[in-house]
């Protein structure tokens, strides 16, 4: 039966087909940002598709073990943070303490991105590759201040599911100073996780050519775009969850679309940042906002 | 026509290599891009590595130096990849044909699977030459792997 979960309903397929939709939604909207047409919303699918049909090649000076093995454990482990997620709020189901467990599985894509681009033995690769370990120094830490927000608004709550059901019974935590703070923190962590265009150093396509999956072609890379899929959707639905989680079910989709919309707007607002600014930004700007934030929900405004 | 041509063919990601152009092509590649002709509608993207391409769009005319150069980005290329030789100069050598620096048209060197000749071709002609590029693999079914 947990093959069925994991890998069908709450997991991995329903997962990916409404975070290859959110993704298609972003792109259709910087299309039509910029008076463009957009692809068709069957696009990103096509994409993956297409990925797995082609020729796998593994670069002969790569480190051959680790070049194919961070593609799959990025993989691995957003399809066991899918399920957690889904499951949260789908089933009510959940354990103590599984915020931090989520916590622990975010990291493991990047941090596999950058494996994976080092051991390609590319110079743009290995820059690449250096800029998101910047870029995950300046975010984590965001997120960290932005869950430790959302726990204290939920009366210490470490579990997913007493988050939620906390606000089902006093509200969602973004009408209060504390929880908008810790909102406009979580929007920025999805920004940058996701590599989207203000903090996109990491892949900047015309500038180090995709940075760490340069050398990545065929079924490998396919997977790093289903792991960014999945994450598409489960990034904005862990946010809301955390911060507007009083109405659920049907009202998932349109608080969804209102966070893909507020993530493309901040894509075609804004130019690319570079590595020294978004550290700034995060540490210098961010960081004390958060600080304000926590000192706000300890009040109890 | 097999479901992996279908496939293929709908998510075309195109590689631009400038093999000593004089640039006049590569702004008319650029041109696809802009809301007026918009490729992405079509599912094709500018990729910027050449692990990720499924079509080189080549152009400028093929020297002896920029050929060796060539000859690696084809060879990393996954396939199955098309290569579409754009503008006058890929297609026929153009007016550089008696330079002493030609090697030979890039047909004798490499299989090309779509000529847009041009000096430049307009946007419209190259992706009228892309659709021409999908109908030979769907109809023909002559998949090169």
């Amino acid at each position: 039966m947990f093959i069925v979960d994991y890998f069908i309903f709450p997991g991995f397929l329903f997962t990916l087909i409404l975070g290859g939709w959110g993704w298609w939604l972003e792109r259709k909207l910087t299309a039509r940002f910029q008076y463009r047409a957009g692809p068709p919303w069957y696009q990103n699918f096509l994409d993956i598709a297409k990925l797995f049909c082609k020729e796998q090649i593994i670069p002969e000076g790569a480190n051959k073990p680790l070049f194919i093995i961070s593609p799959l454990v990025s993989f691995g482990a957003v399809l066991l943070l899918s399920f957690i997620i889904n499951a949260s709020y789908l089933y009510t189901q959940g354990f103590a303490g599984d915020v931090i467990v989520i916590l622990y599985l975010l990291i493991i894509p990047s941090l596999f991105i950058v494996l994976g681009g080092a051991a390609s033995s590319n110079p743009l690769a290995t820059a690449g590759a250096s800029r998101e370990i910047k870029l995950m120094l300046s975010y984590e830490f965001i997120f960290i201040v932005s869950l430790v927000i959302a726990i204290i608004k939920s009366k210490g709550l470490i579990s997913l599911v007493g988050i939620i059901d906390y606000q089902r019974e006093y509200g969602s935590h973004i009408f209060s100073i504390s929880g908008i703070i810790g909102f406009i923190l979580g929007v920025f962590y999805i920004q940058a996780k996701l590599g989207i265009v203000p903090f996109d150093v990491s892949e900047a396509e015309q500038e180090i050519m995709g940075g760490p999956f340069i050398e990545y072609c065929g079924p490998l890379l396919s997977f790093f775009k289903v792991t960014k899929a999945l994450l598409y959707f489960i990034l904005p639905v862990f946010i809301i969850l955390l911060f507007a989680g009083k109405n659920l079910g049907w009202h998932l989709i349109y608080k969804y679309i209102i966070m893909v919309l507020i993530i493309s707007v901040l894509k075609n607002t804004n130019p690319r940042l570079c590595i020294k600014d978004i550290l700034g930004f995060f540490w210098f700007f961010l960081f004390p906002l958060g600080c304000i934030g926590i000192i706000f929900a300890i009040m109890g405004y | 026509m097999g479901l992996k041509e279908k496939i293929l063919t709908k998510s075309l990601w195109v590689y631009h290599v400038s093999a000593g152009s004089c640039n006049n092509c590569d702004i008319e590649i650029l041109d696809c891009l802009t809301p007026r002709f918009d490729i992405e509608r079509f599912g094709m993207q500018l990729v910027g590595s050449v692990r990720h391409a499924d079509v080189l769009l080549i152009t400028g005319a093929m020297n002896k130096k920029s050929l060796k150069r060539f000859m690696r980005v084809y060879e990393q290329a996954p396939k199955p990849c098309f290569v579409v030789a754009v503008g006058t100069c890929p297609c026929s050598q153009h007016m550089f044909r008696p330079s002493y620096s030609m090697e030979a048209p890039l047909d004798e060197i490499i299989p090309v699977d779509v000529y847009i000749p041009g000096c430049p071709p307009k946007p419209e002609a190259i992706i009228a030459g892309i659709v021409k590029l999908i109908e030979k693999v769907t109809k023909n079914d002559k998949r090169r792997s």
